[in-house]
């Protein structure tokens, strides 16, 4: 099966797949999630059972400001399959897939951490990579890289080039 | 504002705080008063780095294991977001720092899908060689690290010995031992060196026996089969519920491997074999990784085969695209090579202004996005890569497999003995490199 053919037997049913640089994307809409991923992973000829990425990406300027990202992989059809959910940046909630895809979990925990997208129905949506007194979501485009001072356990930390010496 | 460490606000910080909490029964709301819950780690010299496993005991026996990661967190995505596209690599090498040529791989070939640009044969040829050399020296870290963890001291000394051998040939390759940034998006950084192929010859030559002799040492040795057989299983459909791929995942009897299923780089020129076994536990993955060092010697066999008879650039020629720059290992380590130097400086004013724009500038990427999968030692490694249509990443994210296999552990261990965490891990081989990124 070539790329092509999925994305015809996939745009049967929803059209909104575009296929560029050899790969194809899908579009959904935030609330039919879900469903839509039941379907591409039963659908016969379509069978995109494995989820390998959960991430997201951050567009300040644009309406909607965070796209979640979702990597599909057919392992019986040698395919892929991305799709994305647009949000936007007024506390919108996405559902979390782990129910479907057990994978999920730390995927969704690391996106809620490094941009503070909240997944509902996840079973433990807690910060996975920064410590759970840290705040703010760093990967957002509005966090600075660096230079500024961290909590961490409690303990100060001034930006590395403030830190004075003992 | 400056502030001394001693005088810095300190508040009490309570160690059980934030994640014992889970460990409460949830019936009562209290914790239970006949298990011990034990934190293992982040320092620990059994854990492969920093991981943190947080545990429940009743005894020997292991009831509950939560796995807490994030103290190797050094925001290698966030700060690829702040170099050009060329620096990129210098980071995304440094994910997962055992396997670092395959980190290169994926984030230049998305780069070279977004620019919509082939590879010069030659550079492909190269990059499939050095990744199958890395493959082994990766897979001789799981094994010597498992075995010293398990008593097989022997185990460690030879393998880290030969994967110095292996580390010695990278280092005349790309003037590093590790961390190398010798893929770069359009090829590799420059041809190999005169004694290049002497050192390969040697590695192809004198490894196939030695990997004999780690397999007269383990496979039948009873303390290895003990502590390994049974252990840690993972069965084929929990390995695909949780996204474990690489060993685990083909040591439970599923033939997923992306250099069959999805080609790159001209895999589907090879021949070699994807190697599967059925047993889905520690000893399997054992010698899932030993028989797959093998297959990775034959396929660097072929492609030094292959670079005799294949004379070529090993950069896109494309001054506006491929990083032309040429760089040469002479006495003093890396650096400039002094050909190119009297090319730019002295010869051609045009190569000039291509060698300078690149430098200070560096390419713009068309606008999209990308996500581009290899198959790295530990499983799926890929890069999803965005572009706003500027000079340097819009978003780079690396879907590492120790990462994703890591979530197994708790399946891995609950209802084990503590002292069977240690091949469990072992088996899986995280980097926290990349797990943490």
């Amino acid at each position: 099966m070539t790329l092509a053919e999925l994305a015809t037997a996939v745009s049967t049913r929803y059209p909104d797949v575009v296929v560029a640089r050899e790969e194809a994307t899908l579009v959904v809409a935030p609330d039919d999630l879900l469903a839509v991923l039941t379907w591409l992973r039963d659908a016969p000829g379509v069978q995109l059972d494995a989820l390998m990425s959960v991430t997201a990406t951050h567009w300040p300027d644009r309406d909607p400001s965070f796209w979640v990202v979702y990597e599909l992989r057919s392992t019986a059809l040698a395919q892929r399959l991305r799709v994305k959910v647009g949000i936007r940046d007024d506390g919108q909630h996405v559902a979390s897939v782990t129910g479907m895809f057990p994978t999920a979990n730390w995927h969704e925990r690391e996106t809620f951490d490094l941009y503070g997208i909240v997944f509902d129905g996840h079973p433990d949506l807690t910060r996975i990579m920064l410590p759970a007194d840290w705040s703010g979501h760093p990967l957002r485009k509005d966090e600075p890289l660096g230079g500024v001072p961290t909590w961490y356990h409690g303990a100060l930390m001034p930006p590395i080039d403030e830190r004075g010496m003992a | 504002m400056r502030i001394n460490p001693q005088d810095r606000p300190v508040a009490p910080f309570d160690p059980s705080g934030d994640v014992a909490e889970d460990f409460r029964d949830p019936a009562t709301g209290d914790f239970r008063q006949e298990t011990m819950i034990i934190n293992m780690g982040p320092q620990h010299p059994s854990t492969h780095g920093v991981l943190r496993l947080l545990l429940e005991l009743d005894g020997e026996t292991i009831i509950r294991c939560k796995p807490i990661i994030g103290y190797l967190h050094t925001g290698i995505e966030k700060n690829t977001e702040y170099r050009s596209w060329v620096q990129g690599v210098t980071f995304v090498t440094r994910a997962d720092y055992v396997a670092p040529f395959f980190n290169e791989l994926s984030y230049c070939m998305a780069v070279e899908r977004l620019l919509g640009v082939e590879v010069p044969e030659r550079a492909r040829i190269i990059r499939v060689l050095v990744c199958e050399l890395n493959r082994v020296t990766s897979h001789l870290v799981a094994i010597a690290t498992g075995g010293l963890e398990l008593g097989a001291v022997s185990m460690m000394l030879y393998g880290l010995r030969e994967r110095e051998i292996i580390l010695d040939l990278f280092e005349s390759l790309t003037g590093l031992r590790m961390n190398h940034a010798y893929i770069r998006p359009g090829g590799v950084v420059m041809d190999l060196p005169e004694e290049a192929p002497r050192k390969l010859r040697n590695i192809l030559d004198i490894l196939p026996g030695r990997i004999d002799e780690y397999e007269t040492l383990l496979n039948d040795n009873p303390i290895w089969r003990e502590r390994n057989m049974g252990v840690a299983v993972l069965s084929a459909e929990r390995c695909m519920e949780l996204g474990v791929t690489g060993p685990p995942l083909r040591s439970a009897g599923v033939a997923l491997d992306l250099r069959k299923d999805e080609p790159y780089c001209g895999y589907e020129t090879y021949d070699f074999n994807v190697i599967t076994r059925t047993e889905g536990d520690a000893y399997a993955r054992y010698r899932v990784r030993i028989d797959e060092m093998r297959e990775s010697l034959k396929i660097a066999e072929q492609a030094f085969a292959r670079l005799g008879e294949t004379p070529g650039p090993v950069m896109i020629e494309d001054p506006k695209v491929g990083w032309q720059s040429k760089l040469s290992v002479g006495p003093d380590g890396i650096g400039n090579d002094p050909e190119f130097l009297d090319h730019i400086m002295e010869e051609s004013m045009e190569a000039l202004i291509h060698h300078f724009k690149m430098v200070t500038q560096g390419v713009s990427v068309p606008d999209g996005e990308v996500y581009v999968p290899v198959e790295a030692p530990r499983g799926e490694l890929g890069m999803y890569v965005v572009s706003d249509g500027r000079n340097r990443p819009y978003r780079v994210k690396i879907r590492d497999p120790s990462f994703v296999n890591l979530q197994a552990v708790p399946d891995l261990v609950e209802g084990g003995l503590v002292a069977d965490i240690i091949p469990a891990i072992a088996s899986i081989d995280p980097v926290m490199g990349g797990v943490d990124r």
